[in-house]
């Protein structure tokens, strides 16, 4: 049996060896900014079919980051959008017969986990300065600054762990049904990986959204709509 | 076969299956609040069906970590190389 954690090496450039995860997210690349020039090309007020559907994407992306960061969403829609379109387009690349996730792979997962891991400290200066993001570690108390600091490392851990070992299990459990059983058993696996990478994305955004709202600090009062709904 | 991959198989089954033990409680609770209240506010279904799914992905992370686990052992075990 290929064991989860190898690296098939497809092709090579020069001496570098490119591996399947590598090539992917090349092709992943390539399709979401060619896809997004594409789209971008011709906007206009009265939107076209296409149009709406994108921009109920990038609504709901807003929704999201107002509900869950409690802050307006332009300084940070281009990278949690990014994020989430990534992950979530790489997670059902595996409907594309013969290609494996690259997030199925820990190496994939770890970069996305360490641009988070910078990304939550780049906001956090942004947002208030370099004293105010420093003083995030000492909330709720002092006693809290080796704790807070550890788990700054450790969050992002389990943040690419669980990725990888989401999609991994998937891929895994597919295959091994594969050798069980070959034709159309492993279909329903199939839908609740395809279930899990979405849930999984979303997840991967949230927790990226919460990390920097936290380093962000003291956040706005809540919306209105939200206690409106609570009272009725 | 020697001793040192006799105990990892053995420990890979072990960590897999005592880990799902304790997410599978914790989920089951967690699942079971989650509908006891939309059943009492079925109008802030939305909120709480999104914080459910994002509570349990973090429990199950903890039944993904042992399936990490026993992957590392059974296919990167520095004890068997």
């Amino acid at each position: 049996m290929i064991s989860p954690l190898a690296n098939p090496i497809w092709f090579h450039i020069g001496p570098a060896p490119i591996t399947s995860a590598v090539a992917v997210t090349w092709g992943i690349m390539a399709f979401l900014v060619g896809g997004a020039l594409l789209i971008t090309r011709r906007l206009s007020i009265e939107a076209s079919t296409t149009q709406a559907v994108f921009e109920l994407i990038v609504d709901t992306v807003d929704g999201q980051i107002r509900d869950t960061m409690q802050a307006e969403p332009p300084r940070y829609r281009a990278f949690i959008g990014t994020l989430f379109v990534f992950i979530f387009v790489a997670n059902w690349s595996t409907l594309i017969p013969g290609i494996e996730p690259p997030t199925a792979h820990l190496e994939t997962d770890l970069a996305l986990g360490v641009i988070v891991f910078f990304a939550v400290i780049v906001f956090g200066i942004r947002a208030g300065g370099f004293g105010h993001y420093l003083a995030t570690f000492a909330s709720p108390s002092p006693i809290m600054i080796p704790l807070n600091f550890v788990e700054s490392v450790t969050r992002t851990f389990s943040m690419f762990v669980r990725l990888f070992g989401n999609v991994m299990s998937g891929v895994f459990m597919v295959s091994i049904v594969l050798t069980l059983a070959g034709f159309l058993v492993p279909i329903p696996l199939m839908a609740l990986d395809l279930l899990t990478g979405a849930v999984q994305a979303y997840i991967f955004a949230i927790l990226a959204m919460v990390f920097i709202a936290g380093a962000i600090g003291d956040p706005a009062p809540a919306a209105p709509t939200l206690e409106e709904g609570s009272k009725s | 076969m020697n001793w040192a991959a006799l105990v990892s198989i053995f420990s890979a089954a072990m960590a897999v299956s005592f880990g799902a033990i304790g997410p599978a409680l914790g989920e089951g609770r967690a699942v079971a609040a989650a509908m006891d209240a939309i059943a009492r506010q079925p109008e802030s279904a939305n909120t709480i069906s999104r914080t459910l799914f994002v509570g349990l992905a973090m429990i199950e992370t903890m039944a993904i970590y042992c399936l990490v686990i026993a992957l590392l052992l059974l296919f990167a075990n520095p004890l068997l190389k």
